[in-house]
């Protein structure tokens, strides 16, 4: 292991041509396990598969393995996208292109694996083949990028992804990593790095778009004798997890992001800020921070260049507002969370009052590969204004889902149809909301808008930290509105008027809106009627008085629900009826005499005891008595409950 | 657990202000809550009157001033979770339990509590107890779910 590392080093990092001999290329090959002996099986191991059960694969696999083939390899990789095919297991034997199947739980594996090694493979379970050049075929099995979810992808920042094991340091060096920052400080000055990441056209991917190399430039150009760094890993936007499986799955190439930025600053100190509750990323991020310290990457006169780096991992204490820059600075000097008037920006002022950086993850996961492939390449991917890629985490009643990158300029329809391939059991599409819980409700009318900050802008979408929630008709938009406003009156700080009482208020006018009526006379239409417009009025006060983005931008679902879903609002309003039937104080169940066999289930679950009946005799529901929560809809196997 | 508390606070031997915040995280990694013995100890510590320590606490999501239970349960109520009915499991498990997200039940066996997305999104709703995810949860099994952890409580 030592002799591997000072190889690494000495033969790789510090290597000081492109091309590497062919002798060193061959250990790396060997460090990749690209020319295998054994076979070697990849299980996924991120949240989203743990909690699909991948770690109960993993011991079974394990199990397998020790009885049948003793000798094979279990490697654990970070996730490749799909979330609704994990537990992914990649499977690859000797001299063969790698299979890759999906849904593979604990009592799948010993039928999958038996196959595998007898050649008798389960077409059921299996997504494709991948490889290079040299392997063989897997003869009649289509190939990985050819699934409509990769071959409409462009995978340049996720590229690792899935690939390695993220606790191997070694294997991320193999693989080209780290190189380009050992380069960067030992041949470049500061002003050259910011200058090359402004030239690439490099924009913030945390919504605002601001260029980043014009924001490392503005805090290098103010003299202090400290600078930070910070990495803006808190993404806890409701239904966003594009951060965290980066950090999962490739928490190297950020470290090296975190690390070249840095270094264009002229920082000693670089801050990584987590999300709370996020532990396996933390666990990840701490060893590959160690790691890092281990190699000299980080640490005291790096490589004998002069420059100085330390990364400490800092939790974030569980608020939303910290996402916002100021509130994030004031927690990490340990006060509370709260924004502040801007200016000054923290690149003049910021921690401790010292010129200040934050980017977020994904931002920084392009700095390595702008640096290594030129600001020319940068600029060829993507459109003029926005080069580059967006990561969206797809959620919601798609039939795929899960994280996904596409070239700045590609249409949201085309993520729709193409990658996220419709919607799931054949319901009809009714929105796509982008951008987390301030973000706005697109409709098919829209979907032709292509992915890009200026166009976007133009039309007044944000793509926040990157969520995407596909939305069908079983759901309802009010409710979806009343669901956002709840969250960020939840998180509000609580420092300015408009966005405290204002989304307060909201959130009342709205659960009035869906609550079951006490007595149904015209008074209280109208009180709901005028509630809607005192929305609108309170929506347009919260934009323009709101100290920061919180407050700004949380009007924006109800404000573009209104628009394209008006007649939604006014069927809750004046109808008192939900289509999606959805809303619990608005719908009432009956039981459908006809198909009614008497089992008793549905009066054996209501927790209110409000069905009655004699056994096999069709039974009745008491409509006073009724709470709507839909228990007796679920569980009836004759579907004899009907929603009205 | 006093001691620990003084382990944990020699950790922090300069006593600024950034250091607050994950002192107070360690703690509660340590003990599970934040008792008032441990705040006045860090406000001693840290020279900061106990009053802005706490009202510093109560503004952050993470920090508990009970102990969890001995099941404690999270939900996840992220978008994707919401869509798929986590409102009902909540409003069921608060029905069951009797208390609200954030409390322990007065017998310290259960406590609850809401987070914003786990990131089983494909599998919502999920929930998890003690630290065992559950997904696809349905608002009908919470009662029985209760009630075994129930039972295993009252057996172990």
């Amino acid at each position: 292991m030592e002799d591997l590392k000072t190889f690494l080093i000495h033969k790789v990092l510090l290597f000081e041509s492109d091309t590497l001999p062919a002798e060193t290329e061959k250990v790396l090959q060997q460090v990749r396990r690209d020319k295998t002996n054994v076979p070697v099986i990849h299980i996924s191991s991120n949240t989203s598969s743990i909690i699909a059960g991948s770690e109960k694969t993993l011991n079974a696999v394990k199990t397998y393995i020790e009885e049948n083939e003793p000798g094979a390899l279990t490697v654990m990789v970070g996730c490749s996208g799909p979330a609704n095919y994990e537990p992914m297991v990649c499977i690859q034997m000797p001299g063969k292109n790698k299979l890759f199947f999906r849904n593979i739980t604990e009592e799948k594996v010993e039928a999958l694996l038996n196959g595998v090694f007898h050649n008798d493979i389960n077409e059921d379970d299996l997504l494709g083949q991948a490889g290079t050049r040299g392997f063989e075929f897997w003869p009649g099995i289509s190939f990985m990028d050819e699934l409509p979810f990769f071959a409409h992808q462009k995978r340049v920042v996720l590229g690792n992804c899935g690939c390695y094991d993220p606790e191997s340091i070694e294997e991320y060096i193999a693989r080209g990593g780290y190189t380009t920052y050992v380069k960067t400080i030992r041949h470049y000055t500061y002003e050259e790095v910011c200058d090359i990441i402004e030239r690439s056209g490099l924009r913030g991917r945390s919504g605002g778009g601001y260029l980043t190399g014009l924001k490392w430039k503005q805090a290098l150009s103010t003299s202090s004798n400290a600078r930070y760094l910070i990495c803006n890993a808190k993404e806890s936007d409701p239904g966003s997890f594009s951060d965290r499986t980066i950090l999962e799955s490739d928490p190297h190439r950020l470290i090296e992001g975190i690390a070249i930025a840095a270094y264009a600053i002229g920082a000693s100190n670089a801050i990584l800020y987590l999300k709370s509750g996020s532990d396996y990323a933390r666990k990840r991020l701490q060893s590959a921070i160690s790691m890092a310290r281990d190699y000299g990457i980080i640490g005291h006169n790096i490589y004998s260049s002069g420059y100085n780096l330390e990364i400490s991992l800092k939790q974030e204490p569980g608020a939303f507002v910290c996402g916002e820059e100021t509130a994030l600075i004031n927690s990490l000097e340990g006060k509370r969370g709260m924004p502040q008037l801007k200016p000054p920006y923290p690149t003049t002022s910021g921690l401790s009052g010292k010129p200040t950086v934050i980017n977020n993850v994904e931002t920084l996961m392009n700095v390595p590969l702008i640096m290594q492939n030129g600001p020319e390449w940068f600029r060829s991917i993507g459109t003029e204004t926005s080069p580059g890629t967006k990561i969206f985490s797809i959620t919601g009643r798609g039939r795929m889902s899960g994280v996904v990158e596409v070239e700045m300029g590609t249409t949201l329809g085309s993520v729709v149809e193409d990658i996220v391939d419709g919607i799931k059991d054949g319901k009809e599409f009714k929105a796509i909301q982008l951008g987390g819980a301030s973000g706005t409700f697109i409709t098919s009318e829209n979907l032709d808008t292509p992915i890009d900050f200026d166009a976007m802008k133009q039309k007044g979408f944000g793509m926040g930290a990157g969520g995407f929630v596909v939305i069908d008709e079983t759901s309802c938009m009010v409710d979806m509105v009343r669901y956002y406003m709840e969250f960020i009156r939840n998180e509000s700080c609580g420092k300015c008027i408009p966005c405290r009482e204002g989304t307060g208020r909201m959130l009342e006018i709205l659960q009035s809106v869906i609550k079951k009526p006490v007595n149904e006379d015209s008074g209280t239409t109208l009180e709901r009627f005028k509630g809607v417009m005192q929305l609108e009025t309170i929506s347009s006060v919260m934009k323009d008085a709101s100290l920061c983005g919180l407050g700004q931008t949380a009007p924006n679902p109800f404000v573009s629900a209104l628009k394209h879903f008006r007649e939604e609002f006014e069927e809750h309003i004046f109808d008192r009826k939900c289509r999606a039937n959805v809303c619990r104080g608005l719908r009432t169940f009956l039981i459908d005499v006809e198909k009614c066999t008497g089992c008793t289930v549905c009066a054996g679950k209501c927790p209110v005891n409000a069905i009655y009946g004699t056994r096999l005799q069709p039974f009745f529901i008491v409509e006073d008595k009724c709470i709507g929560c839909g228990i007796c809809f679920d569980v009836c196997k004759f579907s004899a409950v009907i929603v009205r | 657990m006093a001691e620990d508390l003084d382990i944990i606070i020699k950790k922090y031997k300069q006593g600024r202000r950034e250091d607050l915040i994950p002192l107070l995280q360690e703690i509660q990694a340590e003990n599970g809550y934040l008792s008032e013995e441990s705040i006045i100890k860090v406000g001693g510590h840290l020279g900061l009157s106990t009053t802005k320590i706490f009202g510093l606490a109560t503004f952050y999501d993470q920090f508990r001033f009970v102990p969890s239970g001995k099941v404690h349960i999270k939900i996840c109520h992220g978008t994707s979770c919401f869509m798929n009915g986590s409102q009902s499991i909540i409003d069921k498990i608060k029905e069951e339990l009797k208390i609200l997200p954030g409390q322990t039940t007065r017998s310290g066996n259960f406590s609850f509590e809401i987070v914003s997305c786990m990131g089983g999104c494909f599998h919502g709703p999920v929930i998890m107890v003690n630290g065992e995810y559950q997904i696809h949860v349905r608002q009908e099994q919470v009662p029985d779910l209760i009630k075994k952890l129930k039972f295993i409580i009252e057996n172990d």
